[in-house]
């Protein structure tokens, strides 16, 4: 227990008005029925970028509240992290919502709602706070998966991914029983010291604790062979809950992953490094390998993103600061890039309503920019050059390999290496097949300059990444202080 | 004024082409035309420059040098972790010059493009700015990224802008000669980045500086035995796009399936890019792996030259024979640089050179025929020197620098690799010359069957090449000529650099 328990609500000033605007949201759209309801996303998205700049404000700061939440470098990186991304996937929704989704207010506000148990996710360094940021985040996902309630598939998918996310989340929480059992506490610090003073050479409380921990989380960062929920959720879902969970659940899930296995188990390193890397191993290999089967271009990011979270999985076994850093630099980039992709998938979904890989022919003479932005977003998850992909993914793998896991490097460059032939078959109807039907299609400016924005970052990351990895540096160091 | 800033100029003009292409609209096609065409006279301006400003006198292996601090003091990456290194000794200045000649006629050549002309410019840019990266490059990460960077855009240019082959039982689709390269490419270049993060790792310096990574093995830094396990991973994942045998098998299809100006680039730059990945990270970064292997590589240089000389001979397709052929002339290429002697490396780059322009020269002129005919069968031809006298002649300097003849390029190039080759490996310098007959029986047979005998009054409206193929081609000639007869700028830069080579003696 930390010994004096402070209680400085105003380190939590952000998600306040995370929370109060959420609630604006919903009322704007229950109690003002002359609130046009298309405004609502951009009264959203101008909100979390108010957000956004107020979070800056809590800069510099080291403090907790109540040794449960910390506010410190890395809770600053995910805070901007995490409301940036909602306000990228908010700002796609615009037009989706309005025409396809009844309720639009709960929606948005879902989505704000999210955004807070995402951040209290990274910043937790006490179990059950962990936990519980962990549920608000999943519920509000249960509810937005369904959220097309007409159509089957996202009932299905919203279905599939809330039995599944409830039972890994009973799993996590009886994996922390026992870990709470093993070690005495719940606090990281404490979890820690006691493992480190500890003599004891066999453990099972712990051994089966971490496991459990590891499946559970597993599930909600979609690791094989916890992965099945995975594509029927990302197939089912809304277009841009399928961009959100691709973004800010995965990287939620890594963010109190490593804040977890940083803080509390370090100590007890051997044993779950090797599950770690063979949860690793076999997600980068299964994930990339199916995404060769799909037809459908959900599916396929679904099956990617498995591999993708493969690739971040390494990271965690290899666990140090070099690694520690370098995943936090891949996964914003990963995140960014799959914005840009889904920016554009998104805007071609609301010109013609397909999502059919060979839907996407010819959108180069239809649509020139989002086929070119979806090109390089495409190249950049494969790991090519110029783009984010390339630089993060280098950094990683020399990361891991330096922590010496050569062998997992190996993996994931060969892999990565096998993804280039999937993207490559999008990009080939994007560029190479005729189109169905002649005639420019007009994209919304709003879209388009989103779509620019999102691009420009992925080259952004792509050439010149020094600011950003030395943020994502300064964001890590404290982990293993 | 820095000197190092003509080197950046070759990446950032051709980058910024790119760029500035992006934003001009697509209605506009000559203006598309005059920026590339502007953007590849300048890359060729700068790139003789940056040739014969090239100091023989001065000591410095490297000239022209810039260093930019990119990222450093983050993660695992030390002092002088990544930085943007610039610079080129003798066999960069060569190879700077090949690839300025050679974009500067592709760019010439690539105006008749009527079909999106902007997007191909856009990723033509791409490609040259890469190509240009690897040469000048001397920082390995910057190197690997310039490298990965010159196949990206290759998918799309063969795909949208190459043409299909048909044969009598079956075709060669566009989309499966773009496939089959870029992942032979890609995956080849994974065996690289392993090379790189084994080499990271075992150096412990924090940085990918080539030069001190040179330096760190130079002074033994890494053990004999990690270099005889890592030569191999860098010199399969160069050698496949160098075209070495048994992976070369994407070259014939993805050069014959890509446009003209793209078959001349990639056939005549980016093959070299292989070779010099070789010099660069086996040789110079790996001399005990280098000198372990060596005999390996010869033996398979050979069969590349024989093997690539046969297959040449049994194709009745124009520019399936140049592909092969090319297979073959990287054969002589991989066989100088095995020999670990000076003459035959320095033979080596003189054929990187001179099959550079040959081979580009080649393929623009079965472009120019292919254009009018669409076909490039070479038995449905005959007498074409009579419909097309200059084109036929043009053709017929490329074969004939490719069989060796005095006066021209390919002699120099062949003469030096064989002498390096019967210095070393006799029983294998018989066999490369064996290789070089080979040659002249396609090649002669090639003039005798389409550009002579008697005419085929189908082609009776076949038109003499056009003035832009005309430059083009006049300006590879002009270098095929010029190291034909003159080689000495070319061997006094590259001589005394690969005696700086680790090994070579």
């Amino acid at each position: 227990m930390p010994a004096d328990l402070s209680l400085d609500y105003s380190l939590l000033t952000p998600e306040f008005c995370l929370a109060g605007l959420a609630a604006i949201i919903v009322a704007l759209d229950l109690f003002v029925p002359d609130f046009r309801k298309e405004w609502l996303a951009y009264v959203t998205a101008a909100g979390l970028l108010g957000v956004l700049g107020l979070s800056f404000g809590w800069l510099d700061v080291d403090k907790d509240f109540a040794g449960l939440l910390f506010i410190d470098k890395y809770t600053l990186f995910f805070r901007v992290f995490f409301v940036a991304t909602a306000a990228a996937v908010v700002l796609m929704s615009a037009q989706f919502v309005q025409e396809r989704l009844r309720h639009p207010g709960e929606y948005y506000g879902l989505i704000v709602l999210s955004t807070i148990g995402a951040i209290y996710m990274a910043a937790s360094r006490e179990l059950l706070s962990a936990y519980i940021s962990l549920e608000l985040l999943s519920f509000s996902l249960y509810v937005l998966v369904s959220y097309a309630k007409l159509d089957a598939r996202s009932n299905e998918g919203g279905m599939k991914y809330m039995l599944l996310g409830a039972f890994s989340s009973a799993l996590f929480l009886y994996g922390l029983s026992l870990i709470y059992g093993s070690a005495g506490s719940t606090f990281y610090d404490d979890i820690a010291a006691s493992y480190a003073n500890g003599t004891e050479s066999f453990d099972l409380g712990l051994l089966m604790g971490l496991v459990l921990v590891l499946a559970g989380l597993g599930f909600k960062v979609a690791a094989v062979p916890f992965h099945m929920w995975t594509p029927d959720a990302y197939e089912g879902a809304p277009l841009p809950i399928t961009a959100y969970l691709s973004a800010t659940s995965k990287a939620a899930g890594f963010a109190l992953l490593l804040r977890l296995f940083s803080g509390a188990f370090m100590p007890v390193l051997d044993d779950w490094q090797w599950m770690l890397a063979a949860l690793a191993a076999i997600t980068m290999v299964l994930g990339n390998l199916v995404a060769l089967q799909q037809h459908n271009i959900k599916r396929l990011l679904a099956y990617s993103s498995i591999g993708q979270v493969g690739y971040m999985l390494m990271a965690l076994a290899a666990l140090s600061s070099t690694t520690a850093s370098a995943l936090l630099f891949h996964m914003s980039g990963y995140v960014i890039t799959n914005l840009a992709a889904f920016a554009c998938i998104i805007a071609w979904y609301n010109l013609t309503g397909k999502e059919e890989i060979a839907g996407f022919r010819g959108m180069a003479e239809r649509a020139p920019l989002l086929a070119a932005s979806l090109t390089a977003a495409l190249f950049s998850l494969s790991g090519m050059p110029l783009f984010a992909g390339f630089f993060t993914k280098f950094i990683l793998f020399q990361a891991v390999a330096s922590e010496g896991f050569l062998w997992l490097a190996v993996i994931a460059v060969v892999m990565s290496f096998v993804s280039l032939y999937y993207y490559l078959i999008v990009i080939k109807e994007l560029y190479i097949s005729e189109p169905e039907e002649p005639g420019r299609l007009a994209v919304p400016s709003l879209v388009s300059a989103l779509t620019v924005v999102l691009v420009a970052a992925v080259f952004w990351v792509g050439i010149y990444p020094r600011h950003l990895y030395e943020a994502a540096e300064e964001a890590t160091r404290l982990l293993f202080a | 004024m820095q000197t190092g800033y003509v080197l950046l100029a070759t990446i950032a003009i051709p980058a910024l082409t790119a760029l500035a292409l992006v934003l001009v609209p697509s209605r506009y096609p000559n203006v598309v035309r005059g920026l590339s065409l502007a953007s590849g006279f300048a890359l060729f301006g700068l790139s003789l420059y940056a040739f014969f400003a090239y100091q023989l006198a001065d000591g410095d292996q490297f000239q022209f040098q810039l260093r930019w601090d990119w990222v450093e003091n983050v993660g695992m990456l030390g002092e002088d972790g990544i930085t943007l290194h610039l610079g080129i000794d003798g066999i960069g200045a060569t190879m700077v010059l090949l690839n300025g000649v050679v974009t500067f006629a592709g760019t010439i050549i690539s105006c008749k493009i009527e079909h999106r002309n902007k997007d191909f410019f856009v990723l033509f840019m791409l490609l040259v700015a890469g190509v240009f990266g690897v040469f000048v490059s001397l920082d390995l990460f910057f190197w690997f990224f310039f490298y990965e960077l010159a196949v990206l855009p290759m998918y799309l240019l063969i795909g949208v802008w190459g043409a299909s082959s048909v044969f009598p039982t079956f075709v060669r689709t566009k989309e499966y000669g773009a496939m089959k390269l870029t992942l032979y490419l890609v995956g080849a270049s994974a065996l690289i980045f392993v090379g790189i993060f084994a080499v990271f790792v075992e150096a412990d310096l924090g940085t990918f500086d080539l030069p001190t990574l040179w330096a760190h093995a130079e002074a033994g830094g890494f053990d004999p035995n990690f270099q005889k396990i890592v030569f191999p991973l860098f010199l399969i994942g160069c050698g496949v796009l160098a075209g070495l045998w048994p992976f070369h098998t994407w070259s014939p299809d993805g050069h014959v399936a890509a446009p003209t100006a793209v078959s001349m680039l990639h056939a005549g730059v980016l093959m070299k890019l292989g070779a010099f990945g070789i010099i660069r990270l086996g040789m110079q970064l790996l001399p005990e792996g280098a000198e372990f292997w060596m005999p390996m590589l010869i033996t398979l240089g050979t069969i590349n030259v024989i093997y690539g000389a046969i297959s040449a001979m049994a194709q009745s397709d124009f520019k399936y024979m140049v592909g092969y052929s090319s297979v073959s002339h990287m054969g002589y290429v991989l066989m100088g640089l095995a020999t670990l002697d000076p003459v035959g490396v320095d033979g080596a780059v003189l054929q990187m050179f001179s099959h550079g322009v040959m081979t580009a020269l080649m393929f623009a002129m079965v472009g120019a025929l292919y254009d009018q005919a669409h076909v490039r069968e070479m038995s449905i031809f005959g007498g074409l020197s009579q419909r097309m006298p200059r084109w036929a002649a043009f053709f017929a300097i490329a074969g004939l620098t490719s069989i060796g003849l005095p006066g021209l390029s390919g002699f120099v190039a062949e003469f030096n690799v064989f002498l390096g080759v019967f210095r070393t490996y006799p029983a294998l310098g018989a066999l490369g010359v064996l290789g070089a007959a080979i040659t002249a029986v396609y090649i002669l047979r090639m003039l005798a069957v389409a550009f002579f005998g008697p005419q085929n009054d189908r082609w009776a409206d076949l038109k003499e090449m056009t003035r832009l193929e005309m430059a083009a081609g006049a300006l590879l000639i002009a270098f095929i000529v010029f190291l034909g007869v003159f080689p000495s700028p070319f061997v006094d830069r590259i001589s005394d650099s690969v005696l700086l080579i680790p090994g070579v003696q």
